[in-house]
């Protein structure tokens, strides 16, 4: 094993690493926002409205990421071209983006329905005796405590998406591991850099899980 | 002020209120009570629009509650509720518990909003308590905070669902010393309870049901000197050797 040629690729990786935390911070701060909607639009009494968004969440929840990432490299600039009437070059990076975001919102979406269930029936008449409407009801009293009840299992699924963003080599974007494997290439010591890689992934990951944890307890404690 | 006209609702085929018809007038204070299962808090509930009801009419000060152009918001922010299990938003603290409604429905700015609810918990004696979570609360004290936070909006009425009976008996008294300061002030209240020593005190009349019906409903003399009904005289004797 030689480790000699990972030093001088740091900066190269650092940059593959940024590229992979922006698009996870973009992902889950989108996946979140729109899995949100979703889950407000599968508990609504319309029943059109409902049943489109459980259709989107189980097919979704059907067909592999690395399809999803792969479709929408090549469909998004027809999408807004049809849209806009100009083609655009949309690039790597949005159209991963793109499909991270509206492959995770179907995730985020079931976390954020449970939690919203779980809020007890009286808390909802309590907000509308108020003279709350339904708006004010769900953004200042149910999806503030939904969001706490939930905030462990939503960091649980942005860990696996913080994993599952090295599946853009599919598309060429250099993220970290990416980067990792074509320097390991050209140095010839591919080994070297997965392992590196590796541990760099198992450190990131376990941190967070441990926040998680952390975070699990505390809710716990703060329960009355 | 609250007129129910012939109220009937079912739940798919069960019918839980049939044909209920009672007023409550400007200042008056009336009791409901009667068996569990016997569609008390489904009544009360229907007088907000919390429950939905499928025949009748319910008329509070010249609005007509089912009618569907009603703006239920609106009318809801003027009719206090308060429940049996205090129903605070936890992740609030309880002066912004107190706040959260006037800000958002009423348009009043915070602070005026602030001084509004201090001085409403300061007449509950829970001034001290203003910055502290709901869960760091006793039971009696919470329930205490959910008058205070109905009466921030300034209701011209108030419904209370069994306000005392998620409560352990020694703080039965505190909660009821605020509903009975509040019935002699003059408000309107309509009080699902089986304390009867509360109707004693404040009632003008009583209301007694079972089955989704209105059995009795007189004047609280009437119905403390002898109910008319018999399952009014068996409920009553129950729950008054109960005590
Ligand atoms: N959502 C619902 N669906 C079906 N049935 C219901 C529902 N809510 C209440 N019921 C039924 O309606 C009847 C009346 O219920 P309600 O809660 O009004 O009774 P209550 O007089 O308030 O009783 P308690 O003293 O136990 O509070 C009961 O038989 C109850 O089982
Ligand atoms: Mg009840």
């Amino acid at each position: 094993m030689d480790f000699s040629s990972i030093v001088s690729a740091l900066p190269d990786l650092l940059q593959g690493m940024l590229l992979t935390l922006k698009l996870l911070v973009f992902a889950v701060a989108g996946g979140i926002a729109l899995g949100t909607l979703l889950a407000l639009a599968r508990l609504s009494s319309n029943r059109l409205l409902s049943f489109l968004a459980g259709f989107y969440v189980n097919y979704f929840r059907s067909i592999p990421l690395l399809l999803v990432i792969t479709w929408f490299y090549f469909i998004v600039p027809f999408m807004l071209a049809w849209a806009t009437g100009k083609m655009h070059p949309v690039g790597a990076f949005a159209s991963s983006l793109v499909a991270f975001m509206m492959f995770e919102a179907a995730y985020y979406c079931e976390i954020v329905r449970a939690g919203i269930q779980s809020i007890p029936k009286g808390q909802v008449n309590a907000a509308y005796a108020l003279g709350l409407n339904y708006h004010q009801a769900m953004r200042l009293v149910v999806l503030p405590q939904a969001f706490r009840k939930m905030a462990p299992l939503l960091l649980q699924q942005s860990i696996i998406l913080f994993q599952d963003t090295a599946l853009v080599y599919a598309v060429g974007l250099m993220d970290f591991l990416n980067t990792a494997r074509s320097r390991g290439d050209i140095t010839g010591q591919l080994h070297e850099f997965l392992l590196f890689a590796g541990v760099i992934y198992f450190v990131l990951s376990f941190i967070a899980s441990r926040i998680v944890l952390r975070l699990q307890s505390k809710l716990a404690v703060g329960q009355n | 002020m609250i007129e129910i006209r012939n109220i009937s609702k079912w739940y798919g085929s069960f019918q839980v209120l049939t044909d209920c018809s009672t007023k409550v007038d400007k200042g008056e204070v009336v009791v409901v009570c009667g068996p569990s299962g016997s569609g008390k808090s489904t009544l009360i509930k229907c007088v907000n629009a919390l429950e939905p009801f499928q025949k009748g009419e319910i008329i509070i000060n010249r609005i007509s509650v089912g009618d569907p152009k009603t703006d239920l918001p609106k009318l809801r922010s003027h009719v206090g509720m308060v429940f049996q299990h205090f129903e605070l938003f936890p992740h609030l603290s309880i002066i912004d518990n107190l706040r959260l409604a006037q800000v958002e429905v009423l348009g009043r700015g915070r602070e005026e909003a602030g001084e509004k609810g201090l001085a409403l918990l300061d007449r509950v004696g829970l001034k001290a308590h203003a910055d502290k979570f709901p869960g760091q609360l006793s039971g009696g004290q919470q329930q205490r905070v959910a008058i205070a936070r109905a009466l921030a909006m300034d209701p011209f009425c108030m419904l209370f669902d069994e306000p005392t009976s998620a409560l352990d008996p020694e703080m039965i008294n505190e909660v009821l010393d605020v509903m009975v300061e509040l019935a002699q002030e003059g408000m309107t209240m309509m009080v699902v309870t089986h304390e009867m020593g509360f109707a004693r005190k404040v009632a003008n009349r009583v209301i007694f049901m079972d089955q989704g019906q209105i059995i009795e409903d007189a004047a609280k003399e009437e119905f403390f000197g002898a109910p008319r009904s018999e399952r009014a005289q068996h409920f009553l004797s129950k729950i008054l050797n109960h005590c």
